[in-house]
């Protein structure tokens, strides 16, 4: 199941005093499978971008196809689309509002009309996904959780739709490290193992380097890269002067080139870095 | 849409309508209003569009922007017309069906009526397209502190005010995110009868609710911890001052409703 997006336009109170032009002529396709992550400095139109994936907001022009459907036809059922398409929004957990965890997690299955039985199962599902207790926390307040655990009941209440394409905008924000990392442990893995479609906005460079097949970079609304991380975070350049950067072990790779050390360009994950800097100490030396 | 509403909206700029001083706007803006109201034939209204026109071609706003912004109570206007046509008594029948009659005096009346609601909502319009809430709200305490001395809350009241208009762009804003965030998970605003759109407000305003009292604590928080209280002692960091632009405003307005008044006791 694809998502295709062509020529997209949009501009947010179009006519008044405060018009923005958030995406400018936006085309881009989306595969079965991939992981992308979507970067770009803030005020770039990523949230924009990620709205048009499941028909929340339509296109001043252009058109957006998810599985060979236009989300502008008045015949497309939106519903439909919205549980192919399961959108995480920034800070989830502020739109948690039911008695219990099961509920808010039920909510989403439940407008989509399954049986009880179904609920039950996806419920189930979706919190052992996002590692939560269903037998300690099912009938507790989301109001009394901690943060990351709100924050992953949020998750876990997308999940229940079984969406085949999962978008996430900054799924991070706002955790401490061991709550970020338990965040992008449960995507991966539902990457990994239920091969779904991920699409990740982040404003962290080491999460997109760590996780991501793909990086589109936005500015201004446009898209101005598109391609492996490899090849992005290998303009190192370009991206800061659009206030972004490249990933720290990116950064490292430079300065120990700086350095005279023969560290070979393109390098951007940790263990890459690591592999390099061993080899490196092993033939004892500089220059080599 | 409730974007589309241009009563209560700011249109940032710096026409001499913009730097007069908001408690002369607030004065002139309800003069102008009353002058209307005493206007009581078609000339009269020509006068006071033609007044209008001007305030709004000087402060550079669009004057389709205006009329835009009455749009959206069009049916309300349209509503008092058709009650005063046909409610109003009158003798120079027009036209008669059945057991309606339309009479002279009724569609003067009603038409007036529209015409007036028409003017009330473009002059108040002018005045906070052109004037920023904050300074608004401003101008609204200084006019209302004689009263503090009958114990009526002007600074307490002009806060409120304050609060509410700063949070009201933040509570829509909120309101759309957690209406679409809950539109991703299927939920459905749009359908049903009275009962099933009622229950579908329920996870719109649960989320709101619990953001507005985290809002409104953190803010009471944040103004203690600066030492608030209360208008008592409290200096300001721009102090209201009438200029040339005001004493300018005053007498136009005094002159559009001596005309108005003249023209009434001449042709009325
Ligand atoms: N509801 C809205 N009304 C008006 N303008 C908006 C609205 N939402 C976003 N914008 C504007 O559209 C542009 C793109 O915003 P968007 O939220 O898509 O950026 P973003 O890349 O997600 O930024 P961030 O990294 O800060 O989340 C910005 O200039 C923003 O001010
Ligand atoms: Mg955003």
């Amino acid at each position: 199941m694809s998502i295709v997006i062509e020529h997209l336009n949009y501009i947010y109170m179009s006519g008044g005093p405060y018009e923005t032009h958030a995406l400018h002529d936006v085309s881009l396709t989306i595969e079965d499978g991939e992981f992308v992550g979507l970067i770009g400095h803030t005020g770039s139109g990523k949230s924009t971008l990620v709205q048009h994936l499941n028909g929340l907001i339509m296109p001043a022009s252009g058109r957006v196809l998810v599985d060979g459907m236009d989300l502008s036809d008045k015949q497309t059922d939106r519903r439909a689309i919205r549980q192919k398409v399961g959108l995480v929004f920034q800070y989830p957990e502020n739109q948690l509002f039911e008695e219990t965890v099961e509920k808010d997690i039920a909510f989403g299955p439940k407008n989509l009309g399954l049986n009880e039985a179904e609920i039950d199962r996806r419920v189930r599902d979706a919190m052992r996904r996002v590692a939560l207790d269903y037998d300690a926390l099912h009938d507790r307040s989301v109001f009394e959780l901690s943060g990351g655990q709100m924050r992953r009941v949020a998750i876990a209440g997308v999940l229940a739709m079984e969406p085949r394409v999962l978008v996430l905008d900054e799924p991070c924000a706002g955790l401490d490290p061991r709550g970020r990392e338990e965040i992008l442990g449960l995507i991966r893995d539902l990457h990994r193992e239920a091969g779904t479609t991920v699409v990740m906005v982040s404003h962290s460079m080491d999460d997109v380097a760590s996780l991501a097949e793909r990086v589109i970079v936005m500015n201004h609304g446009e898209v101005v890269m598109d391609g492996t991380p490899r090849d992005v975070f290998a303009c190192g350049e370009e991206l800061r002067g659009m206030g972004l950067d490249v990933p720290q072990a990116a950064q490292l790779a430079q300065k120990l080139r700086e350095r005279g050390f023969g560290i070979p360009q393109g390098i951007y994950r940790i263990e890459e870095i690591r592999a390099e800097i061993a080899r490196i100490a092993a033939q004892g030396g500089r220059h080599a | 849409m409730l974007k589309d509403i241009t009563l209560g909206q700011y249109f940032p700029g710096h026409s001499p309508i913009h730097r007069m001083d908001p408690r002369m706007k607030l004065i002139l803006t309800i003069a102008y209003i009353v002058g209307v109201f005493m206007v009581s034939n078609l000339p009269g209204y020509a006068l006071a569009l033609a007044f209008l026109y001007l305030v709004v071609r000087l402060s550079g706003i669009r004057f389709a922007y205006l009329l835009k912004g009455v749009k959206p109570l069009r049916f309300i206007i349209l509503f008092t017309f058709v009650l005063n046509l046909l409610f109003t008594e009158g003798e120079t029948v027009l036209f008669s069906l059945g057991f309606f009659t339309l009479t002279a005096e009724a569609l003067e009346s009603a038409t007036f009526f529209a015409l007036r609601l028409v003017f009330l909502v473009m002059g108040t319009s002018v005045l906070t397209l052109t004037t920023s809430p904050v300074q608004l709200t401003d101008g609204l305490e200084r006019l209302m502190r004689p009263l503090q001395r009958f114990h009526f809350p002007a600074h307490e009241l002009a806060m409120m005010m304050t609060i509410a208009l700063r949070f009201i762009p933040t509570l829509l804003e909120e309101t759309d995110k957690i209406q679409k965030a809950q539109m991703a998970r299927g939920a459905d605003f749009e359908s049903g009868n009275l009962l099933a759109r009622a229950k579908a407000m329920i996870p719109l305003l649960v989320p709101l609710f619990v953001s507005a009292f985290r809002r409104a604590n953190d803010l009471a928080m944040a103004m203690e911890a600066r030492c608030y209280r209360g208008g008592d002692h409290r200096t300001r960091l721009r102090e209201l001052r009438y200029t040339r632009l005001d004493a300018i405003g005053a007498l136009a307005t005094a002159a559009f409703i001596a005309v108005v008044v003249l023209e009434g006791r001449l042709l009325g």
